[in-house]
């Protein structure tokens, strides 16, 4: 039995729309139940929820959930639409994903449609006294000119719960009460790698509630795209995560070139691949350079960015950018590679391959790194699954989850690489994957570098690009995870919606979960070993 | 007039310099009471060391703040300007360097920064962001141009800025610096709180 006939057979009103990607539209009565069995079911359990899109369409407002099994990797996307747009409610799903806590305050923040079931229905990116929700379309983009009071933050919460007669009723659900001691970590603290602020409340150094105030980089990105050309659209992903500004826009390449049948070249194909590796070396060399530093130690700091610039030095020779490099586009790449680039990549990886054991000698076995590391910040397979924290984090705990080895995209279905996993979970796992995966990258580069075939850069493209009606969906491995591009296109040369899955905010959500229990010194250390960047999860 | 003496910072001259017409302005204007011989000359060597050991406050937001990490890595090496103390706390950084896009969350909380410095303080507007809103400039959450909530003393325009963009920029706050007047006012630009009373 397929997904969509278990789905039927739960729901007989299911409609089942194929324009772009196949989306099962349920009934948001059914949706509970859809949600349940689909989440417990035997041979294909879904139990990752990838994300959800919070939409506005005509019919009314509403959400996308994508969902996948972490068991055969199988995919389904269900969509559901809201009664009433003034009075906007859905049923919550966060008992059967965790991850939805975070992502359905996101969607109220953005569109207002109220979660029953969820325990905390607060705005999540814009101000507490933000008026209205900015990603309606009916949304006045002046309502709210900018606001010099400084901001307070509630220490309770509303939860929604549906009575037997039918309505809705809050009641208040206590954040942190009088009694509880309070820490405020940030927004602007040197170690949260951004602008994160956490609230943690401690019980003498033990940490018990992390509460995460997001949105201190709220670009309101996605409400942008709708205005944006496509390939305008295009700018933006680099400044998202920019620490894996190539994969961000690959994927959105990705997802354009397939909604328009476009099929790039060889050429394309193989340039992408090895600069999407290249920037997750240089992603997690900074990682390393960052970790170390936030734990005290300097020198490890200068390693990496040593061996970063080098690659800094290979992008900007072709692109012309170093951090951040605007070198995908829609049907190919900006311009060919530097004519010396195959030979540069060589000598860097030859390089990189005879220091990495400096690495190592001076950080990995050292005694102060691996007591602070190690069974520390505990996150199981299960919580990283339900929680959705894919990348490194969840391949620590070993979840298989790399998009590259699952649903291989670009030449990673032809090329020979190890997905890397550990099974213990905790930072010194979350550290050591990513070590691994930097020779893993340097594995993968040497496959294609001496084998890039001649052809075509950049396929001609119409200077305005419109898309075919209907749902398209891209989604790549990033230096930290799984980054998803959502686009719902009505045939017009802008997105009638653009959403990014961010690979940082179920990072972010986990860190309570990772945190609780142990102590507050380690808090930057867990937080690190994440590695979230935040101008991705607030976009 | 003349700027009394042509600074140049490092190896750069003075005319390789763009906007000295800016520091000459400035400079008449505070010297239109004449200046002061003893204590222009105790000013000259409290500047000196003010303008080479900035102590920058860390406000990166986003992009442009791991350019400044390059900064401070082997091969930029802003130690050799004397910037590479940067500071966490307000109370103790001499300038406020601004990476990254000031969202509307977060312009209150720049302002309080900003207020919590001591005098004189600076602000660097780095990267597109900061100036103008840059690449976001449409948005509903972004400030326009940081110089609505704080007086900005150099822009560095890039998205990012290049490090040799930097350290340009940087310069120019060193020899604006150089050619104020420390004991003659800017250590004291804010009003004191009475003065301001009286004013109103
Ligand atoms: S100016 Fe450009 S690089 Fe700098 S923060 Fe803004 S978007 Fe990022």
């Amino acid at each position: 039995m397929t997904v969509i006939e278990k789905i039927q057979k739960i729901c007989p009103e299911a409609q089942v729309s194929t324009s772009g990607d196949t989306i099962v539209t349920v009934p948001s009565d059914s949706l509970a139940a859809v949600a349940e069995a689909l989440r417990n079911d035997d041979q294909e359990p879904m139990d990752y929820l990838r994300d959800i899109v919070g939409m506005d369409w005509s019919e009314g407002l509403g959400a996308l959930y994508y969902l996948e099994s972490s068991k055969t990797y199988g995919r389904v996307v269900l969509k559901t639409v809201a009664r009433d747009r003034d009075e906007a409610w859905l049923p919550s799903v966060c008992h059967w994903w965790r991850t939805a806590e975070i992502k359905e305050r996101e969607i109220y923040d953005f569109f207002g449609i109220r979660f029953i079931g969820n325990p905390d229905m607060r705005r999540i990116f814009l101000r507490e006294d933000w008026k209205g929700y900015p990603l309606r379309k009916d949304y006045d983009m002046d309502s709210n000119p900018l606001n010099m009071e400084n901001e307070e933050n509630a220490d309770d919460t509303v939860e929604y719960y549906l009575k037997p007669d039918g309505t809705v009723e809050g009641h208040r659900n206590i954040l942190f009460d009088q009694k509880d001691f309070v820490v405020n970590i940030g927004p602007q603290h040197p170690s949260t790698h951004g602008v994160l602020r956490m609230r943690t409340s401690l019980d003498g150094e033990t940490i018990s509630r992390i509460d995460p105030i997001l949105g201190y980089i709220h670009r309101g990105i996605e409400k942008m795209n709708e205005s944006l050309t496509y390939p305008q659209t295009l700018a933006l992903t680099d400044r998202l995560d920019y620490l894996s500004a190539h994969q961000n826009r690959h994927a959105l390449c990705m997802c354009i070139e397939q909604a328009m049948g476009l099929e790039v070249s060889r050429r394309v194909q193989y340039i992408r691949t090895i600069m999407d590796e290249l920037q997750r070396i240089d992603s997690h060399l900074l990682f390393y350079s960052c970790l170390v530093m936030d734990m005290g130690g300097l020198t490890p700091f200068f390693y990496g960015f040593r061996e970063r610039e080098m690659i800094l030095d290979i992008f900007e020779e072709t692109t012309g950018g170093r951090l951040i490099q605007n070198y995908n586009v829609i049907g190919g790449v900006q311009a060919d590679i530097h004519p010396t680039f195959q030979q540069k990549v060589k000598e860097f990886i030859k390089h990189l391959r005879s220091v990495i054991q400096d690495y190592h000698n001076i950080f990995t076995g050292n005694v102060i790194a691996t007591t602070r590391l190690k069974g520390v910040g505990i996150l199981t397979r299960e919580q990283a699954i339900s929680l959705g924290a894919t990348g490194g984090t969840g391949r620590a705990a070993g979840w298989a989850n790399d998009v590259r080895k699952h649903h291989p995209y670009a030449l990673y279905g032809e090329v020979d690489f190890k997905e890397v996993l550990y099974t213990e979970g905790d930072s010194f796992a979350r550290y050591m994957v990513r070590m691994d995966e930097i020779m893993e990258s340097c594995h993968i580069i040497e496959q294609l570098i001496d084998n890039i075939p001649e052809g075509e850069t950049r396929l001609k493209t119409k200077p305005i690009i419109k898309l075919p009606e209907g749902n398209f969906s891209a989604s790549v491995e990033t230096s930290r995870g799984e980054f998803g591009v959502m686009l719902e296109s009505h045939g017009d040369k802008t997105p009638y919606r653009l959403h990014y899955r961010s690979t940082g905010l179920p990072l972010v959500h986990a860190m309570d979960t990772a945190c609780r229990g142990n102590k507050i010194a380690d808090l930057i250390a867990i937080g690190g070993t994440m590695d979230f960047v935040i101008p991705d999860i607030d976009r | 007039m003349e700027v009394k003496k042509k600074t140049a910072i490092r190896s750069m001259q003075y005319d390789e310099f763009k906007n000295n017409d800016y520091l000459e302005q400035m400079v008449r204007d505070l010297n239109r009471d004449g200046a002061g011989i003893i204590l222009g000359s105790v000013d000259d060597l409290i500047n000196w060391g003010r303008s080479n050991s900035l102590w920058s406050l860390t406000f990166g937001t986003s992009c442009c703040a791991i350019e400044f990490m390059a900064l401070g890595a082997a091969r930029y090496d802003m130690a050799r300007f004397g910037f590479e103390v940067t500071r966490n706390s307000p109370r103790q950084a001499d300038m406020i360097m601004v990476l990254g896009t000031i969202t509307h969350k977060m312009a209150p909380v720049l302002r309080r920064l900003y207020d919590q410095m001591a005098e004189p303080k600076y602000v660097v507007a780095v990267g597109g962001c900061t100036i103008s809103g840059g690449p976001f400039r449409k948005s509903y959450h972004v400030v326009n141009g940081i110089d609505q909530i704080v007086p900005v003393d150099v822009y560095i325009p890039g998205c990012p800025p290049r490090p040799e963009a930097f350290y340009y920029g940087m310069m120019q706050l060193q020899r604006k610096i150089k050619v104020q007047k420390f004991l003659g006012g800017v250590n004291r630009q804010e009003k004191k709180p009475k003065d301001m009373d009286s004013n109103d």
